[in-house]
């Protein structure tokens, strides 16, 4: 494929999440360090996840669609669980740093851990997904050889941009519902969460999968941008600043 | 090994901002364990000078040790303050060691993804005398479990060595073997490394311009690693010859050996930090007593640099918040902390301070506090990540996982610095969650991200 593809692949699916990172967390040594260990404790499910699937493949002694499903699906709820960890695991350390700091105030708030562990759940899980493809598009071949859509390699792509900013949008949501405790957010982030997840099963119908998967990112992003307190007046006062 | 630089209240040497490491200001304890990697890299490197391309150098023992802030004379009105600076500033020295951990494993990775003399096998070091051939399970097994007990023994006996060398002050010894150690890497194995770049990118170099090209990289970087040279070009230095020798154990150590090394090396630096019998320990207590600095070379320092004369543009926007945090109470090492301690808040969201260019001579010396990791650190870090690389079946995945284990290992690390403020080794809590994390991708996360991504599934 030359060098179009995989560059043009990994521009659009890690492009957004890279400039955020570039603009927003760079600059602040403990942001980066919240990146890692959100990475991190998303690794820990999804190890956790693959272990299931192992362990129930290797049970019923066969490798089939329902199995997969059942992975996916634990995936995603062990996901969540890690991310309820992450909270747990930064509300300490919020506290933690409040202490610490002459005026009582964290260096950090709240709210940018939450954007920031979202960030990097987001990141992580959209890296694992789309390297091993990325690697390949890199190299000879051709796509869809055998039936298949030519198109895997653009719509994983934007796939991918999809669910990291999905992942970022639902860490502000799942962190402000956890602090106010309010189920309802929580379920409705769980259950886009597997939403998304079972519309990629869809795949490769692609307007039944990307279409919606698309629209869920905005509505997801409208919600998150009210939850962490923006509005239309916000939006407007902030351009009129210019 | 990784090392907080404080300024001892006594010694302060301004306008050092050219020395590499900044040797004088470091107090005697942090340096201790590096320059024992450095003492036994000379060691290995002249041993081995028969064998093309096979070195151990630079990690065997100390592998990684941190030492705390070796604060001498900690007073107790000073001691609340300071554990509270330390954590503040533990993020910034994190970051100022993440940056180039990635860096060396970067290099790496990107050169046994791409040169592929790397990943070929032509042999194996005398260290490792088994062969790992074999044709049952067994049999490999113990024979990397040979191959290792072979290659710690190794380590120690270089080690005791060393620390006699050190107690017997035969400082000219340790100092020539150090120098032929870093000339052997800055000039054979770049050599070797170029000649293989240019091979697999089929690019040809006349040997005029390749011998100018090679001295001219070797010289620099033993000056700037053996005397004076800009801080960012000594670390740059580093972090190649890091790279340059994991790629060497890469190559040279067998698939199995090579893990289980991997293990007991990160379980002998354990030892041999914390055990009050360790060498490595008893080293420290020696220079402790001695009250001097070792040698600079082989450890990678993350120390800010100073500013003499000019004020740098962040200095200017540091001026005056560093006002608000100055208190006249406080004696010259608060004053020394605070540009760092507001250059550490600018990216805030407080509200923006109008600036002036600094010019007090307060603020142009700036805070010295710095971090020091030991290179066999790096290069055992990236020996790990490259061997993810090289060897779990053209996966990515597992390169990626076990690179966010090492820095979440390091990040560990540090935080057990910042609290317990002793020499403490770097390797095993980073090891120990990198070969976690390369078996249990390798074996179960990939197979479970290969079936989802062929029907492209997402999670």
């Amino acid at each position: 494929m030359g060098a179009a593809v995989p560059l043009g692949c990994a521009a659009i699916a890690l492009g957004p999440a890279a400039a955020l990172v570039l603009l927003t967390v760079a600059a602040e040594p403990l942001l980066v360090i919240v990146l890692v260990a959100g990475a991190f404790v998303w690794l820990l499910s999804l190890l956790a996840a693959s272990l299931l699937w192992a362990v129930s493949v290797r049970l019923s002694g066969r490798e089939d669609a329902a199995l997969l499903l059942l992975g996916a699906a634990a995936a995603v709820l062990l996901q969540e669980l890690c991310r309820f960890a992450c909270f747990k695991m930064l509300k300490k350390a919020d506290e933690g740093l409040a202490t610490l700091s002459k005026d009582g105030r964290s260096p950090i708030s709240l709210r940018q851990m939450a954007y920031v562990s979202g960030l990097s759940f987001g990141i992580i899980s959209g890296v694992f997904s789309i390297t091993n493809t990325l690697a390949d598009s890199a190299g000879p071949g051709t796509v869809g050889i055998h039936g298949d859509s030519p198109y895997y390699f653009i719509t994983s792509a934007f796939l991918t941009m999809a669910l990291v900013l999905l992942h970022t949008f639902w860490g502000i949501i799942f962190f402000d519902a956890c602090e106010r405790r309010r189920a309802g957010g929580l379920g409705l982030v769980v259950g886009s969460h597997l939403l998304t997840s079972g519309l990629t099963f869809l795949n490769p119908w692609y307007e039944a999968s990307l279409g919606p998967i698309f629209i869920l990112t905005l509505c997801t992003g409208l919600w998150a941008f009210s939850t962490a307190g923006g509005s239309f007046r916000n939006v407007l006062k902030c351009l009129s600043c210019k | 090994m990784i090392t907080f630089m404080n300024n001892s209240d006594s010694e302060e040497e301004p306008c050092n901002e050219r020395t590499s490491l900044m040797s004088a200001e470091s107090p005697p304890v942090p340096s201790y364990q590096d320059g024992l990697q450095a003492l036994e890299a000379g060691e290995a490197q002249a041993h081995r000078k028969r064998r093309a391309g096979s070195s151990r150098g630079v990690n065997n023992i100390a592998g990684g040790e941190m030492s705390g802030s070796g604060v001498p004379v900690r007073e107790s009105a000073l001691e609340n303050e300071e554990e509270e600076l330390t954590l503040k500033y533990g993020a910034k020295h994190v970051i100022m060691l993440f940056v180039p951990v990635t860096l060396c494993m970067i290099v790496v990775v990107a050169t046994i993804k791409s040169v592929r003399f790397y990943t070929e096998k032509n042999g194996q070091l005398i260290y490792t005398p088994f062969s790992e051939d074999t044709p049952s399970v067994g049999q490999r097994l113990l024979n990397s479990v040979l191959n290792t007990i072979v290659m710690i023994s190794v380590i120690i006996v270089m080690t005791v060595f060393l620390v006699l060398l050190y107690k017997y002050r035969c400082y000219k010894f340790i100092h020539g073997w150090l120098i032929l150690s870093s000339l052997m890497l800055l000039f054979l194995f770049t050599y070797i490394y170029l000649g293989e770049v240019l091979k697999t990118y089929n690019v040809a170099m006349d040997y005029p311009t390749l011998f100018i090209v090679i001295w001219n990289f070797g010289a620099v970087g033993m000056i700037c690693i053996h005397w004076k040279g800009p801080l960012q070009l000594q670390q740059a230095y580093l972090i190649m010859i890091s790279a340059l020798m994991a790629l060497v154990f890469i190559k040279y150590l067998p698939e199995w050996s090579a893990w289980v090394i991997l293990g007991a090396i990160s379980i002998y630096d354990l030892m041999a930090v914390l055990c009050p019998k360790g060498p490595l320990r008893m080293l420290v207590e020696t220079a402790q007593e001695r009250n001097e600095p070792i040698f600079p070379a082989l450890i990678y320092s993350s120390a800010m640099m100073w500013t003499v004369g000019m004020a740098k543009p962040v200095t200017a926007a540091r001026g005056p918040s560093q006002q608000q945090t100055w208190d006249a109470a406080e004696d010259g090492r608060q004053h020394l902390r605070s540009p760092s301690h507001a250059e550490s808040q600018m990216s805030e969201t407080r509200s923006p301070v109008p600036t002036r260019p600094a010019t007090s001579l307060e603020e142009l010396e700036e805070e010295e506090r710095g971090v020091k990791l030991g290179l066999g650190d790096f290069i055992f870090y990236s020996v790990l990540v490259g061997k993810a690389a090289a060897t779990a079946s053209g996966d990515w995945n597992t390169t990626l996982a076990c690179f966010v284990a090492i820095l979440i290992g390091l990040c560990l690390t540090l935080l057990l610095l910042a609290v317990f403020k002793k020499a403490l080794p770097a390797l095993p809590i980073s090891i120990t969650f990198g070969l976690i994390f390369y078996f249990s991708t390798d074996n179960l996360v990939r197979p479970f991200m290969d079936t989802l991504a062929s029907h492209q599934l997402y999670i």
